[in-house]
């Protein structure tokens, strides 16, 4: 039998080996949520930090109280006080029915506030001009249109960094969740429905993007990926599109929109007018439901 | 001809094609039922079964039947849950795991479906049955045939789940099958219609069941046990049971729906055609959200009742916890759209149902204060259930905090559909409610077995669950913030997931452990139990009046009607030493008849809920035709009942008391 020193002493090792093995790990994964790269992100992680401390108000006391009465008035301690009949005290009662309530009222109005400032419709407060990109959840891949640019993309886009974007949302599928963690949180994409997500990126760089809600087979597949970078890079990207890419008409609409998974990234160097609008009307108007497909 | 055609509906041979993971699934339920038919048959146990268990109106056997019936089940979400684990651990880059995409899918529907509705709930009605008779000195619910039918419609929707595995297949379409998804056009297979008529019939039996046990606490409490003087659980059990009055039409209703859509071609949820798919999801959340504080506050309950009898003392601020209850209740109502603020209802609907969810955590809190205060002064006994309350404050406490984060509408916005939010609903409902009714199963299985669980056991199984379950529930919060979302069968390698995916993987290991030191310790506990035997009633020095009759108790639970004059009333009763009266003036008791009845309804339910699925009208018609006529029979039913007369019940209690 170890001796209580090296008892602790070999418990004090694994914990350092584990902090280690934390540590390491944590340096070569960022975690996206606690990593942001734009305003919105950055807010909504703050947020998250601040319920977690307000949080700790209570979560400490409990945890605390829990290991301090659990060994205190264990049944083999005869030191300690035992007070069979002892069932309320209504200052205490009143104490912990009423810092809760403090609590979640401080919090009440912090999420009222940053419910109408981090509002996924509301347009980030900049002078500059939103860039707009309209986005269609398929079955199952991601389709980006660039309505001023007239261009679209599949899988990947990319936007010019410190300038706001205004992504309109729709799906001409089952219902998807349009998600980058690293530049903000996600909306739902549903079919007849156009929802507003306004971010913002101001680092350049690769951000990984997904769809959080299953929407059948290739749903796994649904990952694409969003690149910030300088103006005059976004303007070349821009021109390489219309370059390489093929015309996105309603008959190259229609074979993108036959199920398939883990598409590769696809240019287009045109958009049919109004495509977006189209595939809305296609669930809401009726007689449109063969406009598209 | 024609009708050789149709007869079939779309059951072909082709539904009884599997891969072998399915196979060996089918193969291993087939072996279990195998073995289970001939050791009936060897120990000449059918009649036996017949009369004592599938033929029974009490509500100790029903509530062992549930329970049975829900560890089993619970065994089948387990194993949905390792081979989800082991996927994810595996299916990495430019290896694919043993599951296709459509497998996977298939598995976490059935196994959110199996544990919520038939693990969950049915180790909540079956304590419920056992216990709040018991505890309000009656004698039998107030439904007795009800409630019978209510049992065997959850089996029967739980074996329709299971069905799906071996004829046809399951929903891929998640545990609530969201449209337009689980619409016609996105699932045009059976498996979506398996999940509507398995959840159908069992829901119908959960809303019979609720009405039963809230008539049962009103109407049904011994003389002299005042709403303010019942045990905490039956508090807890008439809240829950009140939700469930109100919240599972809403589930009806809503399945009904989807069911109109995907087979008459109605369109209310469908994209297109006028449907509206968030309907649905508002709907099925206005029942989902009430379904998750119906499965917790019976199993606030036991924490109830376990603290406050392993403290040795009565629960601290009795009114404040009924308060809370109702407070929780009442909120439980007006929450449910934080599950989908990222539909973009807009700030001030957010913001609204995230303030309201966030005050839910007022009573919560509370209830836990309540708890930890009960132990203080208290003389605690670290017995098993104790260790489940005290794994659950911890756990339970770190899950809340995650809730809190997560009502947050912002905040909600990054964790939603995440890891995260998979890590945050599994710690409120392992923690939470399994913890808590695996206390209440230890707490109780003297009481109606008469012999106590193996302790040390016991105690191995509640270590690894705590263990395992902190290493497979933290790598997933963590991969919740990594932007890691739900119900992947496949990641890039780049990612960099996996090395967390494998610890989590080692965690549902132990977790399975835990599993194993629970049969081994049923096991073990029935081979000793002559050394395990209580003969007082009374094994854990309790307080309610379960405790004050034989271990197991008789069919009419109490000979005599227990005396209440205050709260914790065995308590009382023990500390003035109130004399046992040997020879006490017997009464007649009206006890229900055995039928085979329920049986007959949830059999021909079930065949319509078949012949539903496979587009076999004729046959679900007949069937419908044949429970009706099973209910009509009852309804015109005069006898249902039988005497014990005062005689018999005197010399029933000799022979059992050996007085």
């Amino acid at each position: 039998m170890m001796n209580k020193r090296s008892k602790l002493a070999t418990l004090l090792l694994l914990l350092i080996a584990f902090a280690g093995i934390c540590v390491y790990y944590f340096s070569h994964h960022p975690v996206a949520v606690l990593d942001p790269k734009g305003p919105i992100a950055l807010h909504e992680r703050n947020l998250i930090y601040f319920t977690l401390a307000l949080c700790m108000v209570v979560v400490i006391p409990v945890f605390v109280l829990t290991i301090v009465f659990a060994w205190r008035y264990r049944e083999s301690n005869h030191k300690a006080r035992y007070s069979p009949n002892l069932d309320h005290n209504s200052a205490a009662e009143a104490a912990w029915w009423l810092i809760p309530t403090i609590i979640i009222a401080i919090l009440s109005v912090v999420t009222w506030r940053s419910s109408h400032s981090l509002d996924p419709f509301r347009p980030i407060d900049t002078t500059k001009r939103p860039l707009s990109i309209q986005v269609v959840a398929m079955d199952w891949k991601w389709l980006f249109i660039y309505p001023r640019q007239n261009i679209a993309s599949v899988n990947y886009f990319q936007i010019p960094v410190n300038t706001p974007v205004d992504f309109e949302i729709t799906s001409d599928a089952p219902m998807n969740s349009f998600w980058i963690p690293q530049l903000g949180g996600q909306i739902y994409a549903m079919a007849g429905m156009a929802t507003h997500l306004h971010l913002e990126a101001t680092n350049t760089g690769t951000y990984n993007g997904s769809s959080a809600n299953i929407s059948g087979q290739g749903f796994a597949g649904m990952s694409f990926t969003a690149t910030a970078s300088s103006r005059t890079d976004f303007q070349k990207w821009i021109q390489l599109v219309k370059t390489t890419g093929t015309p996105l008409n309603l008959a190259s609409y229609n074979r993108l929109a036959q199920p398939s998974s883990n598409d590769p990234v696809a240019y287009y160097s045109s958009e049919q007018p109004d495509l977006f609008g189209n595939v809305l009307a296609r669930f809401t108007v009726p007689g449109m439901e063969g406009y598209v497909q | 001809m024609i009708a050789s055609i149709d007869i079939g509906g779309r059951l072909s041979m082709q539904a009884l094609q599997h891969n072998w993971v399915t196979n060996l699934g089918i193969l291993s339920m087939v072996a279990g039922g195998i073995t289970l038919l001939l050791v009936l048959t060897y120990f000449k146990r059918w009649k036996w079964l017949w009369r004592e268990w599938l033929t029974s109106t009490d509500p100790k056997r029903i509530g062992v039947m549930y329970i049975t019936v829900a560890l089993v089940m619970l065994l089948r979400g387990g194993i949905d849950a390792v081979m989800m684990r082991a996927q994810q651990a595996t299916s990495v880059g430019a290896h694919h795991g043993f599951l296709s995409s459509d497998q996977f899918q298939q598995v976490f529907s059935a196994h959110g479906t199996i544990m919520i509705f038939f693990v969950a709930m049915g180790l909540m009605f079956g304590l419920i049955n056992l216990v709040v008779p018991l505890q309000i000195g009656a004698r039998d619910v107030a439904f007795p045939f009800l409630n019978a039918t209510s049992f065997w419609l959850y089996f029967a929707g739980g074996m329709l789940v299971n069905l799906s595995l071996a004829v046809g297949d399951f929903s891929a379409a998640g545990w609530l099958a969201y449209p337009p998804l689980s619409e016609l056009a996105y699932s045009p297979g059976v498996g979506v219609d398996y999940w509507i008529w398995g959840l159908q019939i069992a829901g119908v039996g959960s809303l019979l069941s609720g009405i039963n046990f809230v008539v049962t606490i009103l109407r049904m409490r011994v003389k002299g046990m005042d709403l303010m003087k019942m045990p905490m659980f039956c508090w807890s059990v008439l809240g829950s049971m009140s939700l469930v009055i109100f919240a599972f039409p809403i589930l009806t209703a809503t399945l009904t729906m989807l069911a109109l859509d995907r087979t008459l071609g109605m369109h209310f949820f469908t994209a297109g055609g006028g449907g509206n798919m968030m309907m649905y999801v508002n709907l099925i959340w206005a029942w989902g959200h009430p379904e998750v504080y119906i499965l917790i506050l019976p199993a606030f309950g036991v924490f109830s009742e376990v603290v406050a009898t392993f403290s040795g003392k009565p629960l601290f601020g009795y009114k404040s916890m009924v308060w809370a209850i109702w407070a929780i209740v009442l909120l439980s109502f007006s929450v449910w759209l934080h599950h989908f603020f990222t539909m973009g209802a807009g700030a001030d609907v957010n913001a609204f149902f995230g303030i309201m969810t966030m005050i839910i955590a007022i009573p919560t809190g509370v209830k836990i204060f309540n708890w930890l205060f009960t132990m203080y002064r208290g003389r605690i006994r670290f017995a098993t259930p104790m260790l489940w309350f005290l794994g659950f404050v911890f756990l339970f406490t770190v899950g809340g905090v995650a809730g809190v984060l997560l009502a947050v509408p912002p905040a909600d916005f990054q964790l939603h559909n995440s890891l995260f939010l998979v890590a945050h609903f599994h710690t409120m409902i392992v923690s939470g409610v399994l913890f808590g009714y695996l206390a209440g199963l230890t707490y109780w299985f003297p009481k109606i077995f008469g012999f106590k669980l193996n302790e040390r056991l016991g105690k191995y199984a509640f270590w690894c669950w705590a263990v395992g379950f902190s290493l497979a529930f933290i790598p997933l919060y963590i991969l919740g913030l990594m932007g890691a979302t739900r119900r992947l069968d496949h990641y890039d390698a780049s990612m960099g997931w996996q090395q967390l995916f494998i610890v989590a993987g080692i965690g549902v290991a132990i977790i399975a452990l835990g599993v194993c030191f629970m049969i081994l310790q049923l096991i073990v506990s029935i081979k000793q139990r002559a050394a395990n035997i209580d003969k007082t009633g009374d094994p854990w020095n309790g307080r309610t009046l379960e405790w004050s009759t034989s271990s197991p108790p008789p069919h009419y639970n109490f000979a005599i009607a227990p005396e209440v004059a205050s709260r914790d009333a065995f308590w009382a009763t023990k500390q003035t030493g109130a004399a046992v009266n040997k020879h006490p003036a017997y009464e007649s008791i009206r006890l229900p008849k055995n039928t085979p009845l329920p049986l007959a309804i949830a059999g021909f339910s079930f065949i319509c809920g078949f012949g539903l699925i496979w587009h076999m009208y004729w046959l679900a018609v007949l069937a419908l035709l044949a429970t009706i006529t099973c209910v009509i029979v009852r309804a015109s039913a005069q006898d249902n009942d039988y005497r014990l007369s005062a005689k018999q019940v005197e010399k029933l209690e000799t022979a059992e008391r050996g007085l």
